[in-house]
């Protein structure tokens, strides 16, 4: 198994996550990481789908996208030629003993710190999947009490737009 | 030319149907959709057809389209109407049957509050549908009108919802015909790559062993004719699946007739010994490819499909090609020329004696039964005979149905109609009564088993208080036909209700009486040819023949559930020899 992004174009309309997310849960495939927003043109959004799955079932999930009358492009961005970010704010339990290692460790992975309270510092870290999850393992010791993931968004590098690739997955 | 004025939604629906060319609808009112019967009723253009279960619109619509050539269309109200299609939408979606759903809403305040009568079919019939739409506002019916007869009848072909709210049918708006489309997503490929083709003129000639393995996307393609020409060009053997019965005339010579579970030995044994797949518009169904990892193990394929999700998706193709059958057949008959002029022609010789030794020695054919009971495939084969080729034969699910697809004798596309995907009990009556409509100089047999008639038979009364003189022979054998013979193949012969009693009750000619149809009734053999032209004779009501048939009767030749085709049975514990000695 393998985890892929996918950046799906779909019109911005009722209903198309609901078709989307139906064709994923069908076919038992777990969605790791799913992101939703709008793009530069106006009534286009863009979802990021991040999926562990084998290849051949992949293709066969991608063209049933492409079948859904309101998705408009897909593409699959692989890390090597695409950036991929993902937020996550993390509460951590601290006290007068604790904050201060906890702060070095959000300095070192170049998170900030965006509440204080008595007893808990939240911080913000922006990334790739292994650099926050490596961050985590750090924090896990001094006790995590909420975490939340935005889900993961990606942009293929270069000057090119998505617009400008094939638009479905041509059979040759 | 333009039109424009100032009407209600439901005005405005009702002048889109009209500027589509919509001349049948098949439904029935109720509240949420109240609005649009009334100015329905002052349409000339469009016959609405009042149906006694929005199941049987939805089949009819079906029917229809088949006959036609046009989407079916079918109406309902919001709730348990727009409910009551899901079984004949969910059907059109297996069989990509073009059909238009329209069905009422709740007031569009009032979605979402658990209202009286409130479905979400929109979300109920998403897996469903080709595609479905929610109106809500009355600016937007013409469009989504066009756009879902554009998506229902284009690409490869399925069921399209529209769900309209009260108060869009309701609003004030204006109507504006032609309306642009706004599809950014949908673009179905119809031209083939002219380099696959290429390819695949080259694989056919290179191989030893063919087969035209044939689908129902060919009828759906129009492409019957090119078909034939390609077989004839090449002299290679054709099987018809159970949905493309009728794309290939069961007369011809090169025709080994239907794969699959019932299928005859030759069509199946021509898979599993093939070098080459030839595949046009069909889907490598679990239940024609029996076990799928011993299915035709030396073949390669060439794919031809309209839909890019079907290629690669049960089997590997070698050569896929992606577009309209009708437009890539002529393109391959023309590269397979090319091939010829070059002296390129494949030899099957070989293959052909294989084939006809297979055919002649074991045909698909049936037991009168001892005690001189009616054979339900005598009764069915001797129905296409008198009725003949020009006839349409709709057919339930179960035994029946896989008698009337290997006995009736098709040769021309749409006259077989039935629920091949989904297997919809209950399918044939009504579908009759839609392909009645849709074609109305044809004569249309229901041939439905005693089970299936007793789901969906009171559309007969459609069927007669509307004109539509259809035939519908009953094979009755008293019991869920199917289901019983795999309690006798693999149950121990634990008949677990399955036995309907419907040589007792109900009593049938009385019920096509009650119904105002003609009731026959026929119980012995020296009685079928009577009573068949008796009932074709009968054109001023429809016509139900009870025919009274032997119940152990079974559908050979056989592939179990699961098994691989090479353990077909022509009959029970009868397994061919495939001159794998040779």
């Amino acid at each position: 198994m393998h985890t892929h992004t996918l950046s799906v174009l779909v019109e911005d309309k009722p209903g198309v996550l609901a078709r989307v997310a139906s064709l994923f849960s069908r076919r038992g495939f777990n969605i790791e990481s799913l992101a939703v927003g709008p793009t530069e043109v106006p009534e286009i959004s863009r979802i990021t789908i991040v999926v562990n799955v084998e290849e051949n079932p992949l293709e066969q999930v991608t063209k049933q996208l492409n079948k859904l009358i309101n998705v408009i492009k897909i593409v699959e961005l692989d890390s090597d030629n695409s950036v991929q970010r993902e937020i996550m704010l993390v509460k951590v339990k601290s006290d007068l003993e604790t904050r201060s290692h906890i702060l070095e460790t959000a300095q070192l992975f170049r998170a900030k710190v965006v509440d204080v309270a008595p007893d808990s510092v939240t911080i913000e870290a922006t990334g790739k999947a292994d650099k926050l999850s490596a961050l985590l393992k750090v924090l896990e010791p001094f006790g995590i009490r909420e975490l939340v993931k935005s889900g993961m968004v990606a942009v293929g590098r270069g000057s090119r737009s998505i617009s400008d690739r094939s638009a479905r997955p041509t059979i040759s | 030319m333009d039109e424009q004025s100032t009407v209600t939604g439901a005005q405005s629906l009702v002048m889109a149907l009209e500027a589509i060319g919509v001349t049948d609808v098949f439904g029935i009112p109720g509240g949420a959709i109240l609005p649009l019967y009334d100015p329905l009723m002052d349409s000339t253009r469009v016959r609405h057809i009042l149906v006694r279960h929005e199941q049987g619109a939805g089949h009819a619509a079906e029917g229809y389209a088949y006959t036609s050539g046009k989407v079916g269309v079918c109406m309902a109200t919001s709730g348990p109407g727009a409910t009551n299609l899901v079984t004949p939408i969910a059907d059109a979606n297996m069989d990509s049957v073009p059909m238009v759903a329209i069905t009422g809403q709740v007031p569009s305040p009032a979605i979402g509050t658990d209202a009286f009568q409130e479905a979400d079919i929109r979300g109920i019939t998403m897996p469903i549908t080709k595609h479905n739409f929610l109106v809500t506002n009355p600016n937007d019916i013409p469009r989504a009108l066009a756009e879902a007869f554009h998506i229902a009848s284009t690409g490869r072909p399925g069921p399209v919802l529209v769900d309209v709210s009260k108060d869009a049918l309701q609003g004030m708006t204006t109507f504006e015909w032609p309306v642009t489309m706004n599809l950014p997503g949908y673009h179905p490929v119809t031209r083939p790559h002219s380099k696959q083709v290429r390819e695949a003129a080259r694989m056919i000639m290179d191989s030893q062993a063919p087969v035209l393995y044939v689908g129902g996307g060919v009828i759906r393609a129009n492409a019957a004719a090119p078909l034939r020409r390609l077989a004839e060009l090449t002299g290679i053997p054709v099987v018809t699946t159970l949905m493309a019965r009728g794309a290939f005339p069961d007369s011809h010579t090169q025709h080994l007739g239907m794969p699959g579970m019932h299928g005859s030995v030759a069509a199946v044994g021509a898979l599993q010994k093939a070098d080459l797949l030839i595949t046009l518009g069909a889907r490598f169904d679990d239940r024609v490819t029996g076990k799928l990892s011993t299915f035709a193990p030396n073949a390669s394929v060439i794919h031809a499909d309209i839909d890019p999700a079907e290629i690669g998706k049960n089997r590997h193709a070698d050569v896929p090609i992606v577009g309209d059958l009708a437009e890539i057949l002529p393109e391959l008959i023309i590269a397979l020329e090319a091939e010829i002029a070059e002296g390129r022609m494949g030899d099957y010789a070989a293959w052909w004696s294989t084939l006809n030794r297979m055919r002649e020695t074991y045909p698909v054919g049936y037991d009168m039964p001892d005690d001189g009971s009616l054979s339900p495939q005598y009764v069915i084969q001797r129905l296409g005979a008198i009725t003949g080729p020009e006839g349409v034969y709709a057919a339930g699910v179960g035994q029946h149905q896989m008698w009337a697809a290997q006995f009736v004798g098709y040769e021309r596309p749409n006259s077989w109609v039935n629920s091949g995907g989904l297997g919809t009990m209950g399918f044939a009556v009504p579908a009759a009564m839609g392909a009645k409509v849709g074609d109305p100089g044809r004569t249309v047999w229901a041939i439905d088993g005693d089970g299936c008639f007793q789901m969906t038979n009171q559309e007969l009364v459609t069927c007669a208080i509307n004109d539509i003189p259809i035939k519908v022979a009953v094979i009755n054998n008293s019991s869920l036909g199917m289901v019983r013979q795999w309690q006798t193949l693999f149950y121990n012969e634990r008949y677990s209700n399955t036995d309907l009693h419907s040589h007792r009750i109900p009593d049938f000619v009385k019920l096509a009486d009650a119904y105002g149809c003609h009731g026959l009734r026929c119980e012995t053999a020296d009685e079928v040819d009577a009573t068949i032209e008796k009932a074709l004779g009968m054109n001023d009501a429809p016509v139900v023949i009870d025919f009274v048939v032997h119940r152990d009767a079974m559908v050979w030749p056989m592939v179990a559930a699961g098994a691989s085709n090479d353990d077909i049975q022509f009959a029970r514990a009868m397994a061919p020899a495939w001159g794998d000695d040779e």
